[in-house]
């Protein structure tokens, strides 16, 4: 028989952490202190590259929470990455808010989206989910050029926002500013979540997804904490959208299409499902391959892209950070005998 | 041709269209319990071949045959090679193939054909003005004859043959159909091929409709998992039912409802509607699955 | 002369868990050997481990071919036919497709047409039911489809995997009555599994005890009959 064939079923059952538990009261302050550094050492589009990077993990890490750790599989993140992006320039655009006073409104609106996308979707298992959230996807962007709506989203022509100077008169260009912003919310939301999921939350959320009926047994509300996941997942990914439409300075319908939430889902592979630095590794993914794919492929990105996810499927399917977990568990092993067993 | 005869009409003949590829669908996900996320763009992808070998002069109707074959042949193919290895993987791997031969496939066909939006010849072309006192085109009743036709053959094909009966039993218990010697893994692999030559047949009598460009089957990709889902996602002749109550009620809700900018949502709309009030559709089975 | 299935240091497992230890048994040409054992002893992932459908250790010949490591279903091929635990009825399908899936890989019409007939002859309930659906049927109709569907292979091998299980006893006399006589009109060789001992025991040539996964006695089915200490430690009779 063909069993032996099979990938790794590894995809689904990774643990979380990527990187090394001990002494995280060094190790985090330092990666934000890493993370917020380029603004002083890159500069122009190369910052602006990063930037976005980061936006990008913050939505890569939303979506993980839903379909990596929770194992409900969406395929229209876009759309809440949308709502963050149209959210944030409306209320800039049409109500005068200043940048930082949208996020948390914009993060209130998705996770309110979230929330009531997540009823449905208790009916909804594994495939079927999917796909109704792919056609989610594909709808987006006709919702969003609808004349009904055009008067605040613009319709196809979107609307324009400006990107602030640095506050208080901080000697650092709006892109420095921009940067160090998106950093530090970044690093906060990856801070919060890391928590929540090594957290007995986090635990839940795995358990609902390895075993639904058990983790019932046991006595969890799966309704409950399946909609929040979902909740939370959308409002994770909505901030990526606000901060996205700040750092563009522009959000348009057609910003918005499947192809987006299909970017999402193949960083949240290639970085790593289930695991939180994993997001940092798609955003990187996303945002520099498909440029190096066309310096390499020529007029054919989308189809190396393709391949290289493809490939994370069947050669490395929990990703660059389930890589980065096995070679640390091998330099773990080595040191075990002279270490006192670590607590969590 | 505007009215509710024609719109009943045109609803019909796109709705064979979207009754094809639901088909297609529901084939490979009897057989596999997987959703092909790729098949519209394989179906686009072979739609350009047929237009390659029709710019090379072949006579339509060979390039037709020609394109069914090939498109089959590469079904095949990917079965064997992408989907084969990955027979006990979890969901979220299957999702990701499909998404990444989503990918390939869509910006193959850019790559190879360019992206500038070309049109589709036609051989229902009537030269003169609409059929059948003016309620359809001649391509709408041509198409919608051809979708027909395919449906009736694979219909007849599945019912009345001993390789039909092999793949109905592959799919509905694999274990039991190897027991009788059946090789299931090379009846997964043709269910493929057929739902990839189903699709190229829908690619091609939708073509000279929408105009060809790598996206033109995104839509009809969802308007076929609607009519799917309607029918019964685990019921062949559900899925073709549903197929083309969709196309009717695309049209209508088009025309009268919601207007044609949000189309693509009423389709996401039936799709909600149907999975929150009745998941197996119309007139597929509910399944109880046993802890 | 050698047996027909021969079965030497057999091993099986269900993923990392291994289930059979090292059996050797065999069944002759026109022979019947039969299986005993407790639930959980592993009676039916042995006939699994002669098809092919779990991991094997091991060596499994058939008609002096060696078999493990073949995929399922081209051990069916060779002809060896399964009637598994659960009977494996395509529920969906009706009595007459199922009949006929039996004889899928055979390419002689006539011979098909002529064993339908026969299979007729010994199950007249299914030719009543032919074009209904298989999941109608009772749980006795059930076991005559799938016997039936096995026969259609026109099989060197049979192999049955508890017959009796779930049926009424009138029904189960008749179904060893048919295949006392399938036996002895087609010369079919089978291996039967069964957890009613005194029925197999009647049946069968040669008879096997498994016990969590080994064989602990082996012997004529006679000897073990009329063997009072074995029927009562290990037969409960």
């Amino acid at each position: 028989m063909a069993a032996e064939d099979a990938v790794p079923v590894e995809i689904a059952a990774a643990p979380a952490s990527a990187l090394p538990v001990t002494a995280s009261w060094l190790v985090t302050p330092a990666l934000v202190l890493l993370a917020l550094s380029p603004a002083f050492l890159v500069e122009g589009f190369r910052l602006f590259q990063l930037t976005l990077v980061a936006i990008y993990a913050v939505a890569i890490l939303g979506l993980n929470i839903v379909t990596g750790y929770n194992g409900q599989i969406s395929l229209g993140h876009g759309a809440f990455y949308a709502v963050g992006a149209y959210s944030t320039a409306i209320l800039m655009a049409s109500f005068g808010l200043p940048y930082w006073a949208t996020l948390p409104v914009s993060a209130a609106i998705c996770g309110a989206l979230g929330w009531g996308v997540g009823f449905p979707a208790l009916r909804l298992g594994g495939l079927y989910l999917a796909l109704t959230t792919f056609a989610l996807a594909v709808a987006v962007p006709q919702v969003l050029k609808h004349d009904a709506l055009e008067r605040w989203t613009g319709g196809v022509q979107g609307v324009f926002i400006a990107k602030p100077d640095a506050p208080f008169g901080l000697p650092l260009s709006a892109d420095q500013w921009m940067y160090l912003f998106t950093a530090a919310i970044a690093s906060a939301v990856f801070i919060l979540s890391r928590n929540l999921l090594r957290s007995r939350i986090g635990r839940a959320l795995m358990a609902i997804r390895d075993q639904p009926t058990a983790a019932e047994a046991m006595g969890m509300d799966l309704a409950a904490l399946k909609t929040r996941a979902f909740a939370l997942s959308a409002t994770v990914t909505g901030i990526a959208g606000a901060l996205s439409a700040v750092a563009v300075e522009f959000v348009s319908p057609d910003s918005f299409t499947v192809n987006l939430s299909i970017t999402l889902f193949v960083g949240m592979i290639v970085g790593g499902v289930a695991s939180i630095f994993g997001a940092v590794f798609g955003g990187l993914f996303v945002v520099f391959v498909p440029n190096l794919a066309e310096e390499i492929a020529g007029a054919a990105p989308g189809v190396l892209y393709g391949a290289i996810l493809i490939l994370f499927v069947f050669v490395l399917p929990t990703g660059f950070a389930g890589l980065l977990r096995r070679a640390a568990a091998r330099f773990g092993r080595s040191n075990l005998a002279n270490k006192a067993p670590q607590g969590r | 041709m505007e009215g509710l005869p024609h719109q009943l009409v045109a609803g019909i003949a796109t709705g064979g269209i979207y009754a094809s590829v639901a088909l297609a669908l529901v084939m490979i996900y009897q057989a596999t319990h997987h959703v092909n996320f790729a098949q519209g763009e394989m179906a686009t992808f072979s739609t350009y071949i047929a237009l390659t070998l029709i710019q090379a002069g072949l006579p339509y109707w060979v390039a037709f045959a020609a394109t069914v074959v090939v498109s089959f042949a590469i079904g095949v193919a990917v079965e064997r090679v992408l989907l084969r290895p990955m027979h006990d993987a979890p969901v979220l791997a299957h999702v990701g193939i499909f998404i990444g031969l989503l990918l390939v496939v869509s910006n193959l066909s850019g790559l190879v054909f360019d992206y500038t939006v070309k049109s589709f010849p036609t051989p229902f072309d009537t030269g003169g003005g609409p059929m059948l006192g003016g309620l359809v085109s001649g391509h709408e009743l041509g198409s919608t004859l051809v979708t027909l036709a395919v449906l009736t053959l694979v219909y007849l094909f599945f019912r009345h043959t001993s390789l039909g009966l092999a793949m109905r039993a592959a799919a509905y218990n694999p274990t039991s159909a190897r027991l009788v010697g059946i090789r299931v893994g090379w009846m997964l692999a043709l269910g493929w091929g057929l739902a990839a030559a189903i699709g190229a047949v829908a690619g091609i009598m939708v073509a000279p409709v929408v105009f060809l460009e790598p996206n033109m089957m995104l839509g009809i990709l969802l308007y076929a998992f609607a009519g799917a889902l309607l029918g019964g996602i685990d019921n062949p002749a559900g899925a073709v039912a549903g197929g083309f109550a969709v196309g009717i009620i695309e049209n209508i809700g088009g025309a009268y409802i919601v207007g044609t900018e949000l189309k693509l949502t009423l389709a996401l709309a039936i799709i909600i509607a149907v999975l929150l009030f009745k998941p197996s559709g119309l007139f597929g089975r509910v399944v109880v699955s046993r802890v | 002369m050698a047996a027909l299935l021969e079965a030497e240091g057999l091993t099986a497992g269900y993923g990392p868990t291994a289930v059979l230890h090292g059996l050797d048994f065999a069944v002759e040409e026109r022979g019947v050997s039969a299986l005993l054992g407790a639930n959980g002893a592993g009676k039916t992932t042995t006939l699994r481990a002669v098809c092919g459908m779990v991991r094997t250790g091991g060596s499994v010949r058939f008609a002096g071919e060696p078999i493990n490591g073949l995929a399922t279903e081209e051990i069916a091929r060779r002809g060896v036919a399964h009637v598994p635990d659960g009977r494996g009825t395509f529920m969906e399908l009706t009595v007459e497709e199922n009949m006929r899936l039996g004889a899928y890989t055979r390419r002689d019409r006539d011979g098909v047409e002529a064993d339908f007939e026969r299979v007729f002859g010994y199950f007249p309930r299914l030719r009543q039911r032919f074009k209904q659906q298989a999941g109608t049927l009772s749980g006795g109709e059930q076991q005559m489809l799938a016997i039936s569907r096995a026969l259609l292979l026109r099989p060197r091998l049979l192999l049955l995997d508890e017959p009796s299980f779930g049926l009424a006893p009138l029904v189960v006399q008749e179904i060893f009555a048919i295949m006392r006589r399938i036996r002895e009109e087609q010369g079919v060789s089978i291996l039967l599994v069964e957890q009613n001992a005194s029925l197999a025991l009647d049946f069968a040539d040669r008879a096997y005890l498994l016990e969590t996964g080994r064989i602990v006695v082996s012997g004529p089915a006679a000897d073990i009959r009329e063997d009072e200490s074995v029927r009562r430690s290990y037969l409960g009779y």
